[in-house]
């Protein structure tokens, strides 16, 4: 459980992080998007002490995490799969993290079993491709078998293959009741990992919802129809509980019904239909709509500076 | 979905016994202070150019001759005070600033959030590992050293007052230029820059000093940071110069000027965002 309460960082004048209030509950992947620049390192790096807020403050199951009991042990967090020391072996790079928290030596096998990193673990991580530093930042995250694991863009640098398994992994994490929180600017990524979303963009909160509820807000339930007969069929569709607007030209948007329900609507009420297509919005899109604001503003300000 | 479901897991690690902290973490750091190259390339780099200088010294003695200041001792530990130094400060500054340079910092804060303990762990790691090595070093460089000055007989012992203070000295100097390179690292975090203000700190203010009216200088030289003021350290008889404190009293000045900027290091390494 990560617990964020009005957190809020400022470098110089530059607003990274504003009032920012949200929970990440465990048994879920709660997906932490936003555009490039929107908060999400400073965010985790908050989280996890290694920046001070300016105002707010946030803490791990219940505690500020640097005042946590053992820290490998409540969170396993994955910043920058480039944060090692590249002249250390992935092995030692482990162990070395390990032994801080009192972690047995098997537990470092284990996790280098877990990632797929056996042939490589003797090596110097200074010539690992991205996907395999990825690897070893997932192993480092995974010692502890923490309560809390947190990754930052873990897909990037990954091939399908990779994707897949982190993918994998974070439902499987989450399934054992674990918090599981990832950031992404990508939303189509969390389309298929997610179960919760929060998305910010200039620091601040835009939404805080399931990812159902995300796609479902007024984009799934969109139908575009084309007819002669618009007068009848918006009486149908106002009479079966769904709204229909006028777009441009002659098409109709139908609101709260599906296009098999429209479909249906129509026969029964003998209304000709030239055009009938389900107007799903990806979460892609429902996302680019939400942040599109906080481009904006950024834009705006930009100017006026 | 508005609960999910929990299901109670076995737990792959042990729950620790008790709150991790310095023991785990001197562990940690000593296995990375060995685990990396260029700890062995500039220990190496600092036995080598310590034994080395002993060797050249004294064998120029053994064949030139002794003049009127000639300190067996110092004839066989000079090379590690003036030269080995130059070499340890660049294996203090980098155990913490390499940390900076890979981003490795986080990491380490990530699994040890006590920032205290962290610091301390990796100051105490780095001097044990140079304190053992230049120990040993000063041992070598000395029975070298007295081997060839003993073709002459101008050998000494380290049962002779003075001398194995002077080889104890020598290396703990070592040590506490390191440490001066620590602080600096935590406090600079760049290698390079670390290094550059350990050394005009070292070498800029003493020259500077001679800049002064002499009778200044004579009254400052043995509170500054290094130079002259080093020499006495490394022989086993007062310091030539009346003007400065005896080995103990300079050690403890340089000391206090390296506690001071470990002081300023913890500081900051405490309170900045890393």
């Amino acid at each position: 459980m990560i617990e964020a309460r009005g957190l809020t960082k400022r470098y110089g004048d530059k607003l990274a992080v504003d009032d920012l209030s949200f929970t990440v509950r465990p048994g879920w992947v709660t997906g932490f998007l936003g555009p490039n620049g929107a908060g999400k390192t400073t965010t985790m790096r908050m989280i996890l002490g290694l920046d001070r807020p300016t105002a707010g403050s946030v803490t791990v199951n219940g505690k500020p995490f640097a005042e946590s009991y053992s820290a490998m042990r409540e969170v396993g967090a994955l910043l920058d799969a480039k944060a090692v020391h590249g002249g250390r072996s992935a092995y030692k790079h482990l162990l070395c993290l390990a032994e801080t928290n009192a972690i047995p030596r098997r537990r470092v096998d284990e996790v280098i079993g877990i990632v797929g990193l056996e042939d490589v673990a003797g090596k110097r991580s200074k010539g690992f491709s991205l996907g395999m530093s990825q690897r070893l930042g997932i192993a480092a995250a995974l010692l502890g078998d923490p309560d809390v694991l947190m990754f930052d863009e873990p897909v990037n640098g990954l091939d399908p293959e990779g994707i897949r398994w982190i993918r994998l992994l974070m439902r499987s994490l989450a399934a054992e009741g674990r918090t599981v929180f990832v950031s992404s600017h990508l939303m189509s990524e969390m389309e298929n990992t997610a179960d919760h979303l929060i998305v910010i963009g200039r620091g601040t909160l835009i939404a805080d919802c399931p990812v159902a509820e995300f796609t479902a807000d007024g984009t799934t339930l969109a139908t575009t129809v084309k007819t002669p007969d618009d007068q009848r069929l918006a009486a149908a569709v106002t009479a079966a509980g769904g709204s229909l607007e006028q777009d441009a030209g002659q098409e109709l948007t139908v609101r709260g019904l599906s296009a098999e329900q429209v479909g249906e609507l129509a026969r029964d009420h003998g209304i000709l239909l030239h055009y009938l297509a389900p107007a799903r919005v990806s979460l892609e899109e429902a996302f680019m709509e939400l942040t599109a604001d906080s481009v904006e503003y950024q834009a705006k300000t930009g100017a006026k500076q | 979905m508005t609960t999910a479901a929990i299901t109670t897991r076995t737990r792959a690690v042990p729950a620790a016994a008790k709150r991790p902290g310095l023991p785990g973490t001197l562990r940690s750091e000593l296995t990375k202070i060995l685990s990396v190259r260029s700890t062995y390339w500039t220990l190496l780099a600092f036995v080598a150019a310590s034994i080395a200088w002993a060797v050249l010294d004294c064998a120029g003695i053994a064949s030139h001759g002794v003049g009127p200041s000639f300190n067996a001792a110092e004839a066989s530990l000079t090379g590690q005070v003036a030269l080995g130094e130059l070499i340890i400060v660049v294996l203090g500054a980098l155990v913490i600033t390499s940390e900076y340079s890979t981003g490795m910092i986080r990491t380490s804060l990530a699994v040890m959030p006590r920032r205290s303990v962290l610091y301390a762990a990796k100051a105490i790691t780095f001097a044990a590992v140079t304190l053992t090595i230049s120990l040993v070093t000063s041992f070598i460089a000395f029975f070298v050293g007295q081997a060839i000055l003993s073709g002459k007989h101008y050998n000494t012992t380290l049962t002779q007052p003075g001398v194995l203070r002077a080889v104890l000295l020598s290396a703990a100097i070592a040590t506490v230029f390191g440490l001066f390179a620590y602080g600096a690292g935590a406090i600079i975090r760049n290698t390079a820059g670390a290094i550059s203000a350990i050394l005009g700190f070292i070498f800029l203010i003493p020259l500077l000093a001679q800049a002064l009216p002499n009778a200044w200088f004579a009254d400052l030289q043995r509170w500054l940071p290094g130079g002259g003021a080093l020499e006495p350290i490394a022989r086993s008889t007062p310091p030539i110069d009346g003007h400065l404190f005896s080995a103990w009293g300079e050690f403890a000045v340089f000391s206090s000027y390296a506690a001071v900027l470990l002081a300023v290091g913890a500081w900051l390494f405490i309170r900045r965002d890393a």
